[in-house]
């Protein structure tokens, strides 16, 4: 390998294949970021699913659930959870509400996060939200998550 | 003895990795116990905050690890001083208190607390899987990453320009560059996931990679004496491989987030191939080592390299390709598949070749060329107990995987989240021994630094 194979060889292949790689990355991004309207559900991202986003995230939901399978995997997947609860915003709000402030004895317990009815209303209004986020192979594969 | 005095400043940077590594480990303690005594210290650290601590801890350690061994090699390798070894040090003092306070943060009130402190309304980046960083904190990885950028790129072209300079030179801006997205955050979660990718896949299935190769690459050089001009071959073919895979191989990201069905075959194409580059590195590793020119006295430093060939590619490359074909991914994302992936990929790949750099230079740094037998001998078992354990580690998470699939995903009669945990608790249980025996390992490696014992013999070069 040596004489046929040069160093310059090598250089070429990281360099262009690198540069040449990247560009096609960013040729694909553009053509996904322009086609997502159809499955994104944006249409229905209206101030309280931003409010309830917001909500999620500053009390880091995604350090124990997953959603559309992404997070951590201690506690239910929540990217289907509004089918998964009757499509019931009512029942979300209901659960998150009355979870024990010292949790339960030796299981996993959600911790009280002391929400405000408008902010229950709001991670609620995120959680439908996100169930109507159009996946391929309508993922995840069964309701349970 | 150390060629350049600015390498030196490599000390501190690698004693803040380890200090950090064994926080880290010590939260991995408590969550993997959180996952069979659910009310573990329950309400006062929350599985979700363990979490943070333990990852947050990992990344900082990791970018510790690499700037203390970007500063350590850099110089020798441009055969000149650091640019400007005072920022270095200044630097330092900014991220580690940064580091810390962040990490408090976390332990000490509660996050939405922590968010309104930081004022995270003004610029919305927290919450997000391994971004959970306040934004200041995130703006503060920014400056220290860019004047330490500034730093080593300055010292590398003024100098002269190895392959590995170059190599680390590119990965090092494609980690700051790629970080930028950090900061993008809309409303709309299918572009917020699209894009969080470009900071952690890029990262840790591109740009680190070069650093990794680039790393590992200078100390098979040192310790084996092996001709520059084929070692250098090798890395960019390595890097280069890893680029042409992990780029589109981003796509094995993008299946089931409400992004276009193309990237089911994308995705699984490219990502099938990343497995190639790690496949690389370990018979870079094991032929490099085998034509070696001399025997260094520093054994310990050779195991770690050759280690981190076979790990990386055992965690990376064959558990990642394990579940990363769509059809598979489809009942395998977000499971204890992996959990079992990210754990061994993580140590196989960028925790031992820090450890492998530090290995190396450490005992250079204190004056030696290698260190004492007895001390190596330490090294080396702690070498062996933290990845024994990290292979159990990850294959009782994947027994835990593989039945969670079947019973949540898979069966006729899918069961609950919550119903399935229960079931395959006992695999946790013993992921959890096999994490106590990670964490000995770990206080054996550090207790190695400060054994005595008979100096190694060598001959002088």
């Amino acid at each position: 390998m040596r004489e046929t194979f040069t160093k310059g060889m090598a250089r070429n292949i990281y360099y262009g294949g690198g540069v040449f790689f990247f560009l096609v990355l960013i040729g694909l991004t553009v053509d996904t970021v322009k086609g997502l309207p159809a499955t994104d559900n944006s249409e229905n991202i209206t101030e309280q699913v931003a409010a309830g986003k917001r909500l999620w995230e500053i009390n880091d939901c995604i350090g124990c659930h997953s959603l559309l399978g992404e997070g951590a995997y201690f506690a239910p997947e929540l990217g289907n959870v509004y089918t998964r609860f009757g499509e019931s915003t009512e029942a979300i709000k209901a659960f998150i509400k009355y979870r024990p402030v010292d949790g339960v004895k030796g299981r996993r317990s959600m911790p009280q996060f002391n929400l405000t009815d408008e902010e229950l209303e709001e991670i609620a209004q995120f959680l439908k939200y996100v169930d109507g986020i159009k996946t391929a192979r309508n993922w995840p594969p069964n309701i349970q998550g | 003895m150390m060629k350049y005095e600015s390498q030196g400043i490599a000390k501190m940077y690698f004693i803040a990795a380890i200090g950090l590594f064994l926080g880290q480990i010590l939260f991995g303690i408590i969550m993997g116990l959180q996952y069979v005594m659910g009310d573990f210290l329950f309400p006062e650290i929350p599985f979700n905050v363990a979490r943070m601590v333990h990852t947050n801890l990992l990344i900082v350690w990791l970018l510790f690890g690499f700037m203390g061994s970007a500063y350590f090699l850099v110089p020798e390798e441009a055969e000149r001083e650091l640019y400007a070894p005072w920022l270095a040090k200044l630097m330092f003092w900014i991220f580690l208190v940064a580091g810390v306070l962040t990490i408090l943060g976390y332990l000490l009130v509660p996050y939405a607390k922590l968010a309104e402190i930081t004022m995270n309304d003004l610029l919305p980046t927290m919450g997000r899987e391994f971004l959970e960083q306040p934004t200041i904190t995130k703006i503060g990885i920014v400056i220290v990453v860019l004047a330490f950028i500034f730093n080593i790129g300055m010292t590398v072209l003024s100098g002269r320009k190895t392959v590995i300079n170059l190599v680390l030179l590119t990965g090092l801006v494609g980690l700051a560059v790629f970080f930028l997205f950090s900061f993008y955050n809309p409303d709309n979660l299918v572009l917020d996931k699209y894009f969080w990718w470009f900071v952690v896949h890029l990262w840790v299935e591109g740009v680190w990679e070069l650093i990794m190769a680039s790393l590992l690459a200078y100390v098979l050089i040192k310790v084996t004496g092996v001709d520059r001009e084929v070692i250098e071959k090798w890395l960019y073919l390595i890097v280069g491989m890893a680029l042409i895979s992990g780029l589109i191989g981003t796509g094995h990201h993008f299946f089931w987030i409400g992004t276009p069905d193309y990237w089911q075959w994308l995705g699984s194409i490219f990502s099938a191939l990343e497995p190639i580059p790690f496949f690389m590195m370990t018979l870079f590793a094991f032929n490099v080592v085998n034509k070696r020119r001399r025997d260094h006295p520093n054994k310990a430093a050779v195991l770690w390299a050759l280690g981190t060939g076979v790990m990386a590619f055992l965690g990376a490359g064959v558990w990642g390709f394990l579940h990363t074909l769509a059809p598979i991914n489809f009942y395998t994302h977000g499971t204890q598949i992996t959990a079992a992936h990210g754990h061994m990929a993580f140590y196989g790949a960028y925790v031992m070749v820090v450890l492998t750099m530090i290995s190396y230079s450490m005992p250079i740094m204190r004056g030696q060329k290698a260190a004492n037998e007895r001390a190596q001998v330490f090294e080396m078992w702690s070498f062996w107990m933290m990845t024994v354990a990290m292979v159990f580690i990850t294959l009782f998470l994947t027994g835990a995987g593989i039945l969670q699939v079947y019973l949540q995903r898979y069966s006729e009669n899918p069961e609950s989240f919550m119903v399935v945990q229960d079931k395959v608790a006992m695999f946790y249980w013993m992921r959890e021994l096999a994490g106590l025996v990670f964490l000995a390992g770990l206080l054996l490696y550090i207790y190695s630094f400060f054994a005595k014992g008979k100096e190694v013999e060598f001959v002088e070069e």
